[in-house]
């Protein structure tokens, strides 16, 4: 056990000692190294900053009132296809009632950020706090936990979703904000089960491990065992599903405003876009397929940025 | 195991109930009377009072939920506020149409899924496993009704390929493209946990036990690996089942197929809640039934599983 | 005598994102009809890949067999085509594998998995197969054997189904058994059942077995010769009792001193063998022991020695040190008294000592890429 023996670095111990070495890095910056080197996941993070950009700076960007109305422009092409009902002022054409279609797509992209992130960050708060009390503690508040979960899956989310909406359309919260509060709320009753019941099976299989034990031996209060034990370890998994849920509440506000029933036009969001051209879409394609086109990349970044999360953080997990 | 299957049967029960007083509470909750809807002229009091009386709306809430309940242990979810017909009636009338879009489905999106995700599990990297990856990325990220703008644009619109407006009796043409673009997302979910239980099971140590055996690659295969392989996918098709119930209703709204989902928007664009309550309860019953039979036939697909 | 099985010069590689992994590197050895053979060495020296390369179960890729001739009964197993091997695996080669817990389909009965190597190889209807799966199972003395056949292996303890094991590797009459660590996953009271049984059912049906082990303990009363690897090459083979009596390389002496013995002084402590294996990817240049070695000279290092008889052994006794061959420094020394350089041996303990603990995790994640797994 010499000094000289330590002075060396781990390295060159290890190739003295010729065993495999792999320099020691902590979980996340490991993780990350590893998210970088996945191409498609980087790929999907860019988009989602630049949909994030222009999302916070959609006023100066725009270069329209989204829902000003030019009735004369109405059914403008856009530029490729240019012909007699081009107007070169709307570069992706305008709509049946004349609004810019480009205007329309970049505030749409505003709604669907909040729509994937608020929600996201609710439902999270709520899961993780009643999953860590159901798992840590167990007894009531896990019943109810796991019968609440039984209910709630035997409701499709989307159908519970719709039916929450539909009922409360037509009240004050209904209204506010052109649906948006209703929708958060709607997306958050519905899911926080399944990030509760995720969080308890983290907390049900932690809190068996030795240090979870050592902590308790030298007199470490729940609070702190949850907080300084629990949460960090069961963090990967849940960074993941948030990881997937962004999108699914971008999908479920998509499909809602699609079917009529999510933010009040006219707003401008991808789903109303697709729904208010929908009428007409055999003959004037465009300001549907756009907005269609801008949820796809935007659904397909967030799925790649989340395998390439998955695969970074927790190799184990499937799908 | 007929204990199990009849515990499993009363445990449908309470989550029946639950589901029926979350949508009913939720009903409760909606403001108004499902008579003023028109805004611009009004019904008279005195009719809308005679309404309320008849729908049986001026007796307390949980008078209006017991009456419910009863009626709809009897399978009588009552008449529709709008229509003159009853909401069995309409359910009826649509059933039919949405069962056969489900199973046909349901049947497309398992017969691409699993020949293509073991395939790509026995030839990794090959065209094949670069199809299913992008088949499943597709159909598990691309919203159904993009899709479907998306395939109305192409073989409706410009190619003219084929109809996307109706539906028709035994088998029509105009069947093709709903039956596919709701198929393509359970397709690709059940394309994913297929390829990954095929490349977990290969690579199990009783495939190299048979192996050893002298067993030929395709016994290995079809009765070492497969066997196992699908265990997994067998235990997804309940999720599956909830995914084609709450894709029917967007499918059919697009290609305007008269089944009951396209009534459950209609009705909930309309706010009729009877049609809502009892499309829900049928949703639900479907999705509670599909769940139950997966865990039965999982039980019997897994010697490990005991059931008793 | 004709030999069974002559392997010669055998190398096995896989292909790794790190590098080349050399996990067998030019092995040889022969095996004679009815002779038994042990194998040991730490896990990661290569000896279940060998195992695996005979009956050319190599997963490829990543795995292949680069270089060598595997002569089984006349035939070059490596040469022939895969319906050729698919004939001799589990007709004339069988396996019995470490952990029966996975080793066995969980969703096949027991009587499936014997039966279908009998309908196979021997031709036999179902009703045959299932009456000589009974007489196989009472072979292994598996009790009402009659009434388990269509049991499930879950519902078996773990040493049972390393009798069914057996009992599948007897199924075919195979000339030779390839038993990798076969009671490494049981308990230890089951273990000298195990392997009794393996032993005399040997005996009886005159089958050829080689049994793989970590442990110089197990193969003791089991083989009549031994083959010590380390780092996919063989650096030690004599018969058992010669090995036992005279061991003639140093790694062979740390092996025998990291078990426990009834016979010795019970002052005697148990001495581990202090490092890690070698690093399969980049070997040592010279001996692969010399990392661990506290016998080790300059030369050691430098220079590969080779696997040659020796002085003070018998006539078939090889090792492959430089320090028992032939002028060599440790020709005359006793390895009970001699217990080498102790300042190397500190050396050895205080690199070990400062690796962080994610290194030899790394090392073992690297032994189950080398098996397959």
């Amino acid at each position: 056990m010499t000094t000289a023996s330590r002075a060396v670095s781990t390295q060159e111990r290890a190739a003295v000692l010729n065993v495999i070495h792999r320099q020691q890095r902590s979980l996340w910056i490991d993780a990350w190294e590893r998210l970088r080197r996945n191409r498609f996941a980087m790929a999907g993070l860019v988009v989602v900053i630049v949909a994030c950009v222009l999302a916070a700076l959609a006023p100066l960007i725009a270069p329209y009132d989204p829902v000003a109305q030019d009735t004369p422009a109405n059914n403008s092409s856009p530029f490729w296809e240019q012909g007699q009902y081009w107007d070169p002022r709307y570069v992706l054409g305008a709509d049946q009632l004349g609004r810019d279609i480009l205007s329309r797509l970049i505030w749409s992209a505003r709604i669907s950020i909040v729509i994937g992130f608020v929600p996201t960050a609710i439902v999270f708060s709520i899961g993780i706090l009643v999953g860590m009390v159901a798992g840590f503690y167990g007894g009531i508040v896990d019943n109810l936990l796991m019968r609440l979960t039984d209910v709630v899956y035997a409701f499709p989310d989307l159908l519970f979703v719709i039916i929450i909406v539909t009922s409360l359309r037509a009240t004050p919260i209904g209204e506010f904000l052109g649906g948006l509060i209703l929708i958060f709320i709607a997306l958050a009753v519905v899911s926080w089960v399944g990030v509760a019941r995720l969080t308890r099976g983290q907390v049900l299989s932690l809190k068996e491990k030795e240090f979870v034990e050592a902590a308790r031996a030298i007199g470490a209060g729940p609070g702190h065992i949850m907080r300084r034990h629990l949460l960090p370890n069961a963090l990967a998994p849940l960074i993941v599903t948030a990881a997937f849920s962004v999108p699914s509440a971008m999908l479920a506000e998509a499909v809602l405003s699609f079917l009529g029933i999510g933010i009040r036009p006219p707003t401008p969001t991808w789903g109303v876009m697709i729904n208010d051209g929908f009428v007409v879409f055999s003959t004037t394609p465009w300001p549907v397929l756009l907005p269609s086109i801008c949820i796809s990349i935007v659904m397909l970044s967030f799925t790649f940025l989340g395998d390439g999360l998955r695969d970074a953080l927790d190799p184990r997990m499937k799908l | 195991m007929l204990k199990y299957v009849i515990r499993r049967l009363l445990l449908v029960i309470p989550t029946l109930f639950f589901v029926a007083l979350i949508t009913f509470v939720l009903a409760q909750a909606a403001p108004g009377s499902p008579f003023d809807k028109n805004e611009t002229k009004p019904l008279p009091v005195a009719t809308i009072e005679r309404l309320n009386r008849f729908y049986g709306l001026d007796r307390p809430v949980y008078e209006q939920f017991v009456v419910f309940l009863g009626n709809a242990v009897r399978l009588d979810f009552g008449v529709s506020l709008q229509r003159d017909r009853s909401v069995n009636d309409i359910i009826g009338q649509g059933l039919p149409r949405t069962a056969q879009l489900g199973v046909m489905a349901l049947f497309v999106a398992l017969a691409v899924a699993i020949p293509l995700g073991v395939v790509s599990a026995l030839k990794q990297n090959s065209a094949i496993d670069y199809a299913s990856v992008f088949l499943s990325t597709i159909g598990t990220t691309i919203p159904s009704f993009v899709l479907a703008i998306v395939f109305i644009y192409f073989f409706g619109v410009l190619l003219k390929l084929l109809p996307f407006v109706g539906w028709g009796d035994g088998l029509d043409r105009r069947m093709i493209m709903p039956t596919v673009i709701l198929a393509l997302g359970p397709m690709a979910f059940l394309t994913r946990i297929t390829l990954a239980s095929m490349l977990e099971a290969i690579r199990q140590d009783y495939v190299r036990t048979a192996r050893s055996k002298g067993l030929g690659e395709q016994v290995v295969i079809v009765t070492h690996v497969l066997k196992n392989a699908l265990i997994p996918v067998a235990t997804v098709l309940g999720p599956a089942a909830a995914a084609l119930v709450t894709g029917s209703f967007i499918i059919e709204t697009i290609f305007s197929v008269p089944g009951v989902g396209r009534e459950y928007i209609r009705s909930i664009l309309a706010r009729d809640y009877p049609i809502i309550m009892g499309t829900t309860m049928l949703y639900a019953a479907v999705i509670v039934i599909a769940n139950l039979t997966v865990d039965l036939v999982y039980g019997m697909l897994d010697p490990r599983i005991k059931v008793a | 005598m004709p030999e069974l099985l002559e392997v010669k010069d055998l190398k096995t590689q896989f292909f790794t994102r790190d590098g080349v992994v050399r996990a067998v590197d030019g092995v040889s050895f022969e095996l004679a009809a009815g002779e038994t053979l042990g194998i040991v060495g730490e896990s990661g020296c290569g000896k279940s890949v060998t195992a695996l390369s005979l009956m050319r179960l190599i997963p490829q890729p990543p795995g292949k067999i680069t270089q060598g001739s595997i002569m089984f009964d006349g035939q070059d197993v490596l040469k022939m085509d895969d319906d050729e091997v698919r004939g001799i695996r589990g007709n004339n080669i069988a396996m019995i594998f470490q952990d029966p817990m996975t080793s066995l389909n969980p969703v096949l009965t027991i009587s499936r998995q014997i039966t279908e190597a009998l309908e196979l190889h021997l031709k036999m209807d179902r009703a045959e197969a299932r009456k000589r799966t009974v007489e196989l199972l009472e072979l292994v003395n598996i009790p009402s054997a009659k009434k388990r056949l269509d049991d499930y292996p879950h519902q078996f303890s773990g040493g049972m189904r390393q009798r069914v094991m057996i009992a599948m590797a007897l199924s075919c009459n195979p000339k030779l058994i390839l038993a990798d660590e076969p009671t490494t996953a049981l308990d230890v009271t089951i273990q000298a059942q195990i392997l009794d049984l393996l032993k005399n059912l040997a005996r009886e049906f005159r089958t050829a077995f080689i049994l793989i082990t970590h442990d110089l303990g197990v193969v003791a009363g089991m083989t009549q010769r031994i083959h010590v690897m380390y780092g996919g090459k063989i650096v030690e083979k004599a018969d058992t009792n010669e090995l036992f009596a005279n061991p003639k390389m140093p790694y062979t002496w740390g092996l025998l001193r990291s078990i426990p013995r009834l016979d010795e002084n019970r002052k005697a402590k148990l001495l581990p063998i202090e490092g890690l294996p070698p690093d399969l990817i980049a070997p040592p240049p010279g001996c692969r022991f010399e990392p661990r070695c506290q016998y080790r000279r300059d030369i050691c290092r430098e220079k590969e020695p080779e696997l040659i008889g020796i002085p003070n052994a018998k006539a078939d006794h090889e090792a492959r040190c430089w320090g028992t061959q032939a002028g060599g420094w440790l020709v005359d020394s006793d390895w009970h008294r001699d217990v080498g350089d102790l300042a190397a041996l500190d050396a050895i303990k205080a690199e070990v000592a400062d690796l962080p603990p994610d290194v030899k995790r790394v090392e073992a994640a690297d032994d189950d890429k080398k098996k397959g797994n």
